[in-house]
């Protein structure tokens, strides 16, 4: 089969709508980027699921780390990512702006560095994001208890994808099927959503990040409907194994154990989130796991959003009060965040 | 949800290798995967996350192949009639 | 040597600094006259513009924040159809930096100027608390010879020329201060002369622009918009160099919102497409110009205008402004 004949029969369908889900926001942001709604017919839908940190982390979180970057000798360490996160009062790039200390980073490890050159700064790392992720906290608190630095402590909101999608198949039943985060899926292994497959029967289709990709991933997902045989398939072979990264899952297990979580948007789930174990709480800057429900502004669609119940475009704030200039629920701030996406992008 | 990308090591001392990612060197740490000199590699956040058993390329023509063998009917009640279009779900 | 806060005091200090550092540097009749200020003959109507600095490193593959501050007011002269031809230096020096790094900037200025045929006829300087920086604001004055060039002049029809790859100024910046090692240099350049060539060549040019922060995408945008048109463009024709591919790969960023230092966007009527592209092949920092895409009519609903990405697997993404800083992001 060739990528032609792939867009040729996708174009050709004419069966029940479908909805699928991506449930990570990077594949989110290479379907836009690569124009894969405009080669899908009416009948098969693309929505953005949880999969952006920035998205899904609570504004208390936010505040916390604003707080902390006000401090004397505090400072900041973060992903690009989270710098236009508003909190409940502001963001980090605005926290900067009023003279607190924040400092994009690429990799956690660079911090280590950092503190070991700058005794006198208290650095707190703004560890988000999921199990792709997480192994390099594990990393990063490795080499801080190496090297026996105090002066680096994570305010963690690292989360689960499993729980999330649990709660999608329990409470969506619109949902026909799943695009898996690839990336994640490196580190879980594709067993993962074997049970969940199974008990929804839905299809839960694992693939990479090109263009083509995506496209045979849809394919694939609408062969296994048509066919009634939903199951998992891992199309993302040369990273993703069955197992996946046991290495790394070890590692994550040894420092961080699950917590309940709490997600903007959907409230707080079970399990959904990882947090420093009790030995190692004294490299914990007070990472909140508020259970608390935290209510969105007042006309925000963030949740019906994130849950894809509604296109971003049928947010009475979209592109009317709710722009990235002015963001007033999570999904428009971040580059990952389904509303911006969907702002940027138009369609 | 993570931006990850592929690279080659081109040079590995102790924790940490030099990959190189379309000819710009980075440096990112090996502690989650053994890995060799010309291995290929995916780094998330400054860190080797697999090594990569084939090349984009080679991934997607085995990508088509297989799902080539997904849209073949495997027996009478699956798909039936023309094979380029409209299918009901 | 450093420069401290008495060198910005108006007295001895000051007037040693601006001969042994400006003058030496900049030195021409006009400005050697020392006057209040430069008295110029110019012919017709003049273009004028101002431009400030700040850039860190002050130093970095391709460039450094002196050629920076001659070149983006050179080049937004030119694209107004104009020959640059004088120049105003303000510099902001924080106390600590020291007169070597300042010389290298001033000789790198000049280097520039004398490049782009333009004369620094007056300057300004001032010292402030600060860690060793240096800011500059230039201001600059162009005769033109081509009126009508506007943003608000794309017509359906026309052919969208880029002058060549993208983003290889903000990769330059940025890999040094995300620790990446690669070759990507910036692409800071004069480019009055390649717009000189067009316009002595009757190219009927409709709008121009030097591409610098915002990226390519977010002056598309501002053209689409002023001209009421839409712009579609073609995602395999865009240039953009493997090295720089691989940069943005890795920190999850996008060429199309990168800045620039040394590119011009030309909108050109399609008869004239192919010549115009040939001199700025042909041209020193031009080499892989390319025909980015085409304007269409941009109709009466807002929908129809804008920009518009045909991709590589040939679907349509529509292209939007940049929106606050572009970071480098992991998710």
């Amino acid at each position: 089969m060739t990528l032609e004949q792939v867009k040729q029969e996708l174009l050709g369908y004419e069966g029940r709508p479908i909805k699928i889900m991506e449930v990570c926001g990077t594949h989110t942001a290479s379907i836009f980027k690569n124009g894969i709604r405009s080669l899908l017919p009416p009948g098969i839908q693309l929505i953005s699921g949880p999969g952006c940190p920035v998205c899904v982390t609570s504004s208390a979180y936010i505040d916390h780390l604003v707080q902390y970057a006000s401090r004397e000798n505090y400072c900041i360490l973060t992903f690009g990512d989270m710098m236009k996160v508003k909190g409940s009062r502001m963001s980090l790039t605005e926290a900067k702006a009023a003279g607190a200390k924040v400092q994009v980073l690429y990799s956690p490890l660079t911090a280590i560095k950092m503190a070991l050159e700058h005794r006198a700064t208290n650095y707190i790392f703004a560890a988000v994001g999921f199990e792709t992720t997480a192994p390099i906290y594990a990393l990063m608190m490795e080499a801080i208890i190496e090297n026996n630095i105090k002066n680096l402590q994570l305010m963690t909101s690292i989360k689960s994808i499993l729980p999330a999608l649990t709660f999608l198949c329990d409470n969506e039943k619109e949902i026909d099927a799943f695009l898996c985060p690839g990336h994640v899926s490196v580190i879980t292994g594709s067993s993962i959503y074997q049970e969940l497959s199974e008990r929804y029967r839905k299809p839960f289709v694992i693939a990479g990040f090109e263009g083509g990709h995506i496209l045979a991933a849809v394919y694939e997902i609408l062969q296994q409907l048509l066919r009634g045989r939903p199951g998992v398939k891992n199309l993302y072979t040369s990273a993703v194994s069955e197992e996946g990264n046991q290495r790394a899952v070890q590692l994550i297990r040894r420092y961080f154990e699950p917590a309940p979580d709490y997600w903007r948007g959907i409230g707080s789930l079970e399990a959904s989130g990882l947090r420093l174990k009790q030995e190692y709480g004294s490299y914990d800057a007070g990472s909140s796991f508020e259970t608390r429900e935290e209510p969105l502004p007042k006309g925000c669609k963030c949740t019906d959003v994130i849950l894809g119940r509604i296109h971003p475009v049928a947010c009475p704030l979209f592109r009317k009060v709710c722009t990235p200039m002015n963001a007033v629920g999570p999904c428009m701030v971040s580059t990952e965040g389904a509303c911006g996406i969907w702002f940027k992008n138009g369609n | 949800m993570c931006v990850a990308v592929p690279g080659k090591i081109i040079e590995i001392d102790g924790d940490f290798a030099k990959v190189d990612v379309m000819n710009n060197i980075t440096s990112a740490n090996i502690k989650l995967v053994d890995v060799k000199l010309g291995d290929y590699v995916l780094i998330h956040a400054g860190c080797v996350i697999e090594v990569i058993k084939k090349d984009l390329a080679e991934e997607m023509l085995w990508l088509f192949s297989e799902i080539e063998e997904a849209a073949a009917p495997k027996n009478d009640e699956a798909i039936k009639g023309d094979k380029a279009s409209k299918k009901e779900v | 040597m450093q420069i401290d806060m008495s060198y910005g005091s108006g007295g001895k200090q000051t007037s040693d600094l601006i001969q042994e550092v400006f003058l030496d540097a900049f030195h021409n009749k006009i400005l050697d006259r020392m006057e209040d200020a430069a008295v110029l003959e110019v012919k017709g109507k003049i273009a004028y513009t101002t431009d400030s600095f700040v850039v860190t490193p002050m130093f970095f593959p391709g460039g450094d924040i002196g050629k920076l501050a001659v070149c983006g007011t050179v080049n937004d002269l030119s694209v107004m159809g104009a020959v640059p031809k004088y120049l105003t230096a303000g510099f902001i020096l924080e106390e600590g930096v020291s007169l070597e790094t300042l010389k290298r900037v001033t000789a790198s200025m000049a280097k520039a100027a004398k490049e782009a045929k333009v004369q620094i006829v007056a300057g300004d300087t001032k010292v402030v608390e600060g860690r060793g920086g240096i800011y500059i604001n230039t201001s600059g004055i162009g005769e033109v010879i081509k009126s009508g060039i506007s943003i608000s002049n794309c017509r359906a029809g026309d052919l969208v020329l880029l002058s060549g790859n993208l983003g290889e100024h903000h990769a330059a910046i940025l890999s040094s201060r995300m620790g990446i090692e690669n070759s990507i240099h910036s692409d800071c350049a004069p480019l009055n002369s390649m717009v000189l060539k067009l316009l002595e060549e009757e190219i009927d040019i409709h709008c121009m622009r030097d591409v610098t922060r915002g990226g390519l995408a977010t002056v598309l945008n501002e053209a689409a918009e002023k001209s009421g048109c839409r712009i579609q463009l073609t995602e395999e024709a865009l240039p953009v160099s493997k090295e720089v591919k691989g940069f943005c790969d890795i920190l999850g960023l996008d060429p199309l919102y990168m800045a620039n230092e040394g590119k011009l966007l030309a909108v050109i009527p399609e008869k004239q497409a192919e010549r115009a592209l040939n001199i700025m092949k042909a041209s020193r920092y031009g080499k892989n110009a390319a025909v980015i895409g085409r304007v269409t009519e941009g109709l009466s609903e807002k929908q129809t205008r804008g920009v518009v990405m045909t991709t590589a697997l040939k679907g349509t993404r529509r292209i939007d402004v940049l929106y606050g800083e572009g970071l480098p992001r992991i998710c």
